[in-house]
């Protein structure tokens, strides 16, 4: 008896077909070696939205009546291998379908994986991935988060080099053999099944320790009984919001406590206080109301609110006044203002150094505004790897 | 001001159809929002309400919807800004607002609806079976059947105090027998405005109302992990009506003097051996069929069952289990069922199961799309449950009454 239960964590829309694709290479490739399995989208995750993290599962049983204990299920409660196909998902998801903020490991028991898609190290990652108490192993993907539109897939075969990945670090699952046989069968694809032995021969697990990963506390949030509930499926208004800081002066508006939004971000907005003209535009166009407004009248994006979707920069006339930086250039949520308030001089220096950042790390689309293909990426990474 | 001199006008006696009792029970509710759609026997009350409101007598927003769906989503949206509402349907237009009509019980929105009860189509047909009404029987709407105009008038107006009560917060839809009561006029008490405002206190839908100074969500789509808490909260408001109902007639006994037994009334039931159980109009042959099997000395009563939902179980089962057998008649159908029975004895075997000492429950159909039920017909139901009684033996055949064949 055993069975495997594999999460992929993913960005909604933007990477559906990409974890449908994994969920069902899983199941086609184990059935290869006569094992069962079910492959299902967590049902709570649908209708996605544009980045808001979303779950896909494949679980392998050795037979029907094993498979049983799986099925019918929204989410498993415990999950042998958690797949993320975006590393930014690392510093914690809140999808539609659970209220607080998860960490990327939060199913994985002791001796679990976690795969990640990255161009980043283990240790890197591990800035982010919350600290659990038990060892895990991590496994990485090598490549930049593979993006693309709802009913498209782009053809970059992540999706082979994950299971290519799992043949080596996971061979419960399934060995490369049947993967083999199972994507000729699904894609019919020869150069995948060359991508997938790559993957497979690259793949170099690496044990995660108890005193590794980030220390924060994880948000939990309990939900009220019936009788405690508002009845009338009535929701209270967010009341109208306060002076920044709840002080006198500027602006911070009330945000919905239980549900922050920040983990749909796969970018952030840099603002450079010194060039801001305060034209207002950046506040008013933001469809989150995410910036508070400070004293002074200028505009600091907060962090916990902001999903990253770049309205702020397409809209900003004052050149890298605002810059849209991947997100994992940065290891928490902290005020951009309260930075520069702080010390004006140190903080243009950062701001300096993430727009740099921007314009020579990963290149990624923030998904709202995705352009760029495959192509154009290819020819990027193979010019810094030549370099 | 001395208690004796306190003047309380008297009623004023009117002969009017149940359709015309009810536009009387809206005009004396003060009822802010009425919708319309017509469809046959229903939109007698439409012409009635018009005619209030030309004439000057009553003022309420009057909208004539495009379809029953949008008259049954006018009045939900209506309640829920605070507005006290009433609209009503027949057959398949009952069918066409069955959305709205789900959403109006999910959001406990106190709507008052009378159903004119009417066959389904097809074949079109304007006579009563009670199929239509009961298709809101399992949402969350409060489901009761008057048998006159008097009760019609007088149902409705404990009908907005009981859906409007905080506690409970629950639409109720009125059924009324198409065109034995909906289009008959008899003889009514009209109650005057003022006694009507003792009884029945304004809308207030508090910290629930839709309003620019409440900013609130309604309706909001949820996971699984809300709905069964939402669900529960909705079973909790009708258990909570349960408990109201006996109060709201009390205290309606009290103001007007009429309607003292709630749940179902009962007809020489005293020291009856059988029961005959129905709802609605279908009381007045089986009252005079019971009177003519009394004369022969047969011991038979019968049982009026005014609600539906919330069913009193507890009640019926207390005069139930009394008797040896009770004869449900049932003007509905519900094909395939358990016996293949109609939905009423199909609750009440469900309501006296448990019960050690049960009765038989006789299954019958009769009345469909309006076919006449006379006193012959009941005098063969009576002495077909008179039969299983006798015989001390189970009968799991369902009866069809009347039907050529």
């Amino acid at each position: 008896m055993s069975t495997v239960t594999v999460e992929v964590v993913y960005r909604g829309i933007f990477q559906k077909n990409l974890a449908q694709r994994i969920g069902r290479g899983i199941i086609l490739a184990a059935r290869k070696e006569g094992k069962v399995g079910i492959s299902f989208g967590r049902y709570g995750d649908s209708p996605e939205r544009n980045g808001v993290p979303a779950k896909q599962f494949a679980i392998v049983a050795d037979d029907e009546l094993e498979l049983q204990i799986s099925m019918a299920r929204y989410e498993p409660t415990v999950a042998d291998i958690t797949i993320a196909v975006d590393d930014t998902l690392c510093k914690g998801v809140e999808s539609w379908a659970w209220y607080g903020t998860q960490p990327i490991n939060k199913l994985l028991h002791e001796g679990g994986l976690l795969v990640v898609t990255s161009i980043h190290s283990p240790d890197t990652l591990l800035q982010w991935i919350h600290r659990q108490p038990y060892e895990y192993d991590i496994a990485i993907v090598k490549g930049p988060a593979s993006f693309s539109g709802l009913w498209v897939y782009k053809e970059d075969h992540t999706e082979v080099r994950v299971l290519g990945t799992l043949a080596r670090v996971a061979p419960q699952l399934f060995g490369l053999k049947a993967l083999e046989q199972a994507i000729m069968q699904e894609w019919n694809d020869n150069l995948k099944v060359v991508s997938a032995q790559k993957a497979f021969d690259r793949a170099v697990p690496r044990r995660v320790s108890t005193d590794e990963g980030n220390p924060a506390a994880v948000e939990e949030y309990e939900k009220p009984k019936y009788w405690e509930m508002q009845d009338a499926i009535v929701v209270k208004g967010i009341p109208v919001g306060k002076g920044f800081r709840g002080e006198e002066g500027g602006f911070q508006p009330e945000r919905n406590p239980y549900f922050k939004k920040y983990t749909t971000r796969t970018m952030r907005p840099v603002v450079d206080f010194d060039k801001c003209v305060k034209c207002t535009l950046c506040w008013l166009q933001c469809p989150d109301s995410c910036f508070d407004v400070t004293p002074e009248h200028l505009y600091d994006a907060n962090m916990e609110a902001c999903c990253g979707c770049g309205v702020c920069e397409a809209v900003c006339p004052v050149e890298n006044c605002i810059t849209m930086v991947n997100e994992t250039a940065f290891a928490d949520n902290t005020s951009q203002y309260e930075m520069w308030k702080q010390d004006a001089q140190v903080y243009q220096g950062w701001v300096q150094e993430k727009i740099a950042t921007a314009k020579t790390s990963e290149h990624r689309g923030h998904g709202f505004h995705h352009r760029g293909q495959y192509a154009d990426e290819i020819a990027a990474l193979q010019k810094e790897e030549d370099a | 001001m001395k208690a004796d001199t306190l003047v309380i006008p008297q009623e004023t006696e009117a002969l009017i159809s149940g359709c015309e009792a009810i536009a009387q029970a809206c005009k004396l509710a003060d009822v802010d929002v009425i919708t319309g759609y017509p469809i046959r026997p229903y939109d007698t009350v439409m012409q009635a309400i018009a005619k209030l409101i030309s004439n000057g007598e009553f003022d309420a927003e009057y909208i004539i919807a495009e379809s029953e769906h949008s008259q049954f989503e006018i009045v939900k949206h209506a309640s829920a800004v605070g507005a006290r509402v009433f609209a009503g349907s027949s057959g398949v237009g009952w069918f066409y607002a069955m959305e709205a009509l789900a959403v109006t019980a999910g959001l406990r929105m106190p709507v008052v609806a009378i159903v004119g009860n009417r066959a389904l189509d097809d074949p079109g047909a304007f006579g009563v079976e009670h199929n239509d009404a009961l298709a809101v029987r399992d949402l969350g709407w409060m489901l009761t059947w008057v048998d006159t105009a008097q009760e019609a008038l007088d149902t409705a107006l404990m009908a907005w105090r009981l859906a409007e009560d905080r506690r409970v917060l629950l639409p109720i839809a009125i059924g009324m027998d198409g065109a034995y009561l909906t289009h008959s006029q008899v003889l009514v008490k009209v109650p005057s405005q003022g006694m009507v405002e003792q009884f029945l206190p304004p809308y207030d839908r508090a910290e629930l109302q839709l309003h620019p100074d409440n900013p609130i969500t309604v309706a909001p789509q949820v996971n699984e992990d809300w709905l069964i808490e939402i669900r529960k909260q909705s079973d909790e408001a009708m258990k909570r009506a349960k408990s109201i109902i006996p109060d709201v007639y009390a205290d309606f006994h009290r103001t007007f003097g009429r309607g003292e037994s709630p749940w179902f009334e009962e007809y020489m039931m005293e020291d009856a051996e059988i029961a005959l159980l129905g709802q609605g109009t279908i009381a007045m042959p089986v009252k005079v069929a019971v009177r003519q099997l009394r004369a022969q000395g047969q011991k038979v009563g019968l049982v009026r069952l005014k609600w539906l939902r919330p069913f009193p179980t507890e009640e019926l089962r207390a005069v139930l289990s009394k008797v040896k057998a009770v004869g449900v008649i049932d003007r509905d159908y519900s094909f395939g069922s358990p016996f293949h029975a109609g939905v009423l004895a199909t609750e009440m075997r469900s309501a006296l199961y448990s019960l050690e000492k049960r009765p038989y429950v006789v299954s019958f159909i009769a009345g469909l799309g309006g076919r006449e039920v006379t006193a012959e017909n009941v005098i063969e139901m009576s002495n077909m449950t008179m039969n299983v009684a006798a015989s001390g033996k189970a009968d799991t055949e369902t009866h069809w009454i009347g039907v050529r064949g």
